[in-house]
């Protein structure tokens, strides 16, 4: 009767498990890609009549339009992603479990950075497309990466409190969005440096405030997770 | 209800000595500033209330830390204390910014990046009031709480960083005026500072009170309910 | 299998507050190996509380509280994997079939030689052909038949059940009792709450009733009758001044 151990399953494996949970599970039903799929379509659509963008401004503006288009599609994802745990009570599931709760942060952040690489995977050829611009440089998705990263890592600790919230998918946004100013504001600007070919040292600084916050970030959202979770 | 604290008392009299003092001080011991003339007299509370800004969304991010670590309700109360007078001195700041900003840049708004600092400081702590209203049990709202006051204030530092590496990639037309402050201008700007940060330390021990007070009249109604 | 003398949980003094109100006032409660306690009282009485407490769930404001060995809140981790939970809710993911989600779950509990267990639950649940199925088209009672098998694939010691009976038809209940009868014979200790009481008579073999804050009266199940049951019940829940009366 006695159970096998009476130690944790270890970080990495249940870390994993919840990663596949997520990716299996999205995979069958589509529902949160094709939302945020759709979604980011039409922010493309709605900036090119709002800003106009004819190839004069396309220029300065792409690396900010993709960016919005990125970010607010992530905020649709971020949002689904932890409903889908607390409205069937599959939180209180996860949390039931003898592992360390970093395994769920660190498991829905990963499966939330997937999305929106996904996501971003998707939009950058169709852009590429549709304004004939090569946005296949390896220093654009290298901002794209870090600034993702950065953009998850405190999304997914803040949606896992505004789920919580009476009013939570208004909640998400304004929570955010305040706190991730800098990661839009390096990301756009690196981003922009990249794309206009700017030397090398004029983009490091963005590089490196990304880099600083993308580290600060996931170590803070590590250490109070457990406080937004445990009762 | 308890009595109101014998050093609060004494602490609510020198604040408000302090800060007519303060007031007299900037009028009539500060010399007038050559260029600016009369608008720069705003110059001593504008930064004052900017400091008094700072130093509460410091205090409540460390007091959502202790209340992370002990669980103690004082700790909530203290930092909801501290986020509202951080919220008011900012605002302060931001209109008496606007008020030099006005006949000095020729303009109310600019993006500066202290100034856009500061209003983007403001928006963190207006969403943390919107997380508080959102959670229902009294203990998660406060955990909750005390992670945002901690996330916000550290991305502070970072926006203020970007939003400076934004403006000196693109030049700035107007840049912020460096002026030599003289002696009796620094030691009306210090004396400033000082009574600021009394005037907060009373405010905060007001506001904390009251909270408490307020945990009470909950306590005592939920006693009658049951 | 040693068996032990202690008590598999033992709960002395404890005090839940939720922000001011005093939910649980000093609740003493022990359940020894192979009981199926009922835990019977009204609405609000805080028996959702007290499991979640027992589930390492919720953290207890004072008190004690030991399951299968261990201290809770400082012995989480080793509690959680000697601890079924079934709620009203059934913590299960739609969008993942039967065997995924006990996939899922028993990767996060290190379950060994899993895919053989996972079919043995399946078989024991009576869902083992509908395994391939998601979740989501399943019925109420089947769902909580899945939710059954998540709980007990680690083969826990302590089985925590609160109100698994919500939404259920008549034909689903009886289905569910005939699986809560076998898990536990297999000499589990099962708390349970329900306010059933004619449903939850059938498996039980002690009534507690959780009134005030307080654990306020037991029984065994051999001490008591049927018909008494739900005497027993009301004196319990009413307030002590209106049992004078």
């Amino acid at each position: 009767m006695t159970p096998a151990s009476n130690e944790r399953t270890s970080l990495w494996r249940a870390t994993r498990a919840v990663v596949w949970k997520d990716l299996t599970a999205e995979l069958r039903s589509r529902e949160l890609l094709s939302a945020m799929l759709v979604f980011a379509l039409l922010v493309i659509l709605t900036f090119n009549f709002a800003l106009d963008l004819d190839p004069k401004t396309r220029g300065s503006v792409t690396s900010g339009v993709l960016w919005v288009t990125f970010i607010f599609a992530g905020t649709l994802g971020l949002n689904r992603s932890m409903a889908v745990e607390k409205d069937r009570g599959c939180l209180d599931g996860l949390l039931l479990a003898p592992m360390d709760r970093s395994a769920i942060y660190f498991g829905k952040a990963v499966a939330n950075l997937a999305f929106m690489l996904i996501v971003e995977a998707v939009v950058l050829p169709l852009y590429s497309v549709l304004y004939n611009v090569n946005l296949f440089r390896p220093g654009l998705l290298l901002m794209i990466a870090l600034g993702s990263v950065g953009y998850v890592a405190v999304g997914t600790l803040l949606s896992s409190m505004a789920v919580q919230a009476r009013t939570r998918d208004m909640l998400l946004p304004i929570l955010l969005f305040p706190v991730t100013l800098p990661v839009l504001i390096a990301a756009v600007k690196g981003s922009a440096g990249f794309l206009s070919g700017l030397p090398m040292t004029d983009i490091q600084p963005w590089i490196n405030l990304l880099l600083v916050y993308d580290v600060i970030f996931i170590a803070v959202a590590f250490i109070v997770f457990d406080y937004v979770v445990e009762e | 209800m308890p009595p109101k604290p014998k050093m609060l008392q004494v602490l609510d009299i020198v604040s408000i000595l302090l800060l007519a003092i303060a007031t007299l001080m900037v009028f009539l011991y500060a010399p007038m500033e050559r260029t600016m003339g009369m608008v720069q007299k705003v110059f001593y509370f504008h930064v004052s209330a900017n400091w008094i800004g700072m130093l509460a969304f410091f205090v409540a991010a460390v007091a959502g830390g202790v209340y992370l670590a002990k669980g103690n309700r004082f700790w909530d109360v203290l930092e909801v204390a501290a986020v509202e007078i951080g919220l008011a001195f900012s605002l302060i700041g931001i209109i008496t910014g606007s008020i030099w900003a006005r006949p000095i840049w020729n303009t109310w708004w600019t993006w500066d990046p202290r100034l856009v600092t500061v209003t983007v400081m403001e928006l963190i702590y207006v969403a943390y009031f919107m997380l508080r209203q959102g959670i229902e049990d009294p203990d998660r709202r406060a955990r909750y709480a005390a992670v945002y006051a901690i996330v916000g204030f550290l991305s502070v530092p970072l926006t203020f960083l970007s939003i400076r590496l934004y403006r000196s990639i693109h030049p700035v037309v107007i840049t912020s005026s460096s002026a030599q402050l003289s002696p009796k201008m620094f030691q009306t700007f210090m004396f400033s500072l000082f009574t600021f940060t009394v005037l907060f330390v009373d405010l905060l021990w007001h506001r904390v009170r009251l909270g408490e007070l307020t945990e009470r009249v909950e306590r005592l109604r939920m006693k009658l309910s049951e | 299998m040693t068996e032990t003398q202690a008590p598999l949980i033992q709960v002395t003094g404890l005090v839940k507050r939720f922000g001011l109100k005093t939910v649980l006032r000093g609740v003493d409660f022990t359940a020894s190996r192979g009981e199926f306690v009922a835990l019977l009282g009204p609405n609000g009485a805080g028996k959702t509380t007290f499991l979640r407490i027992l589930a390492s769930l919720s953290r207890p404001n004072a008190g004690e509280v030991w399951v299968a060995g261990h201290r809770l809140p400082h012995q989480a981790a080793a509690v959680r994997r000697g601890l079924g939970v079934v709620s009203h809710q059934p913590l299960l993911y739609g969008d993942l079939t039967a065997e995924e989600n006990l996939r899922f779950f028993g990767r996060l509990y290190d379950v060994p030689a899993l895919e053989e267990r996972i079919a043995e639950m399946l078989r024991l649940v009576g869902l083992y052909r509908r395994r391939r199925d998601l979740v989501r088209t399943y019925s109420r009672g089947m769902q909580q038949r899945l939710a059954i098998a998540r709980a007990i694939l680690h083969d826990p010691e302590v089985l925590l059940l609160d109100e698994p009976y919500t939404g259920l038809d008549q034909d689903a209940s009886a289905m569910l009792d005939e699986v809560l009868q076998q898990v536990a014979s297999q000499g589990r200790t099962v708390v349970m709450t329900s306010h059933d009481l004619s449903r939850i008579a059938l498996l039980a073999s002690r009534f507690d009733v959780l009134a005030r804050g307080r654990i306020a009266a037991s029984v065994q199940r051999s001490e008591i009758a049927d018909t008494q049951l739900l005497d027993f019940y009301r004196s319990a829940v009413a307030a002590p001044a209106e049992v004078r009366a």
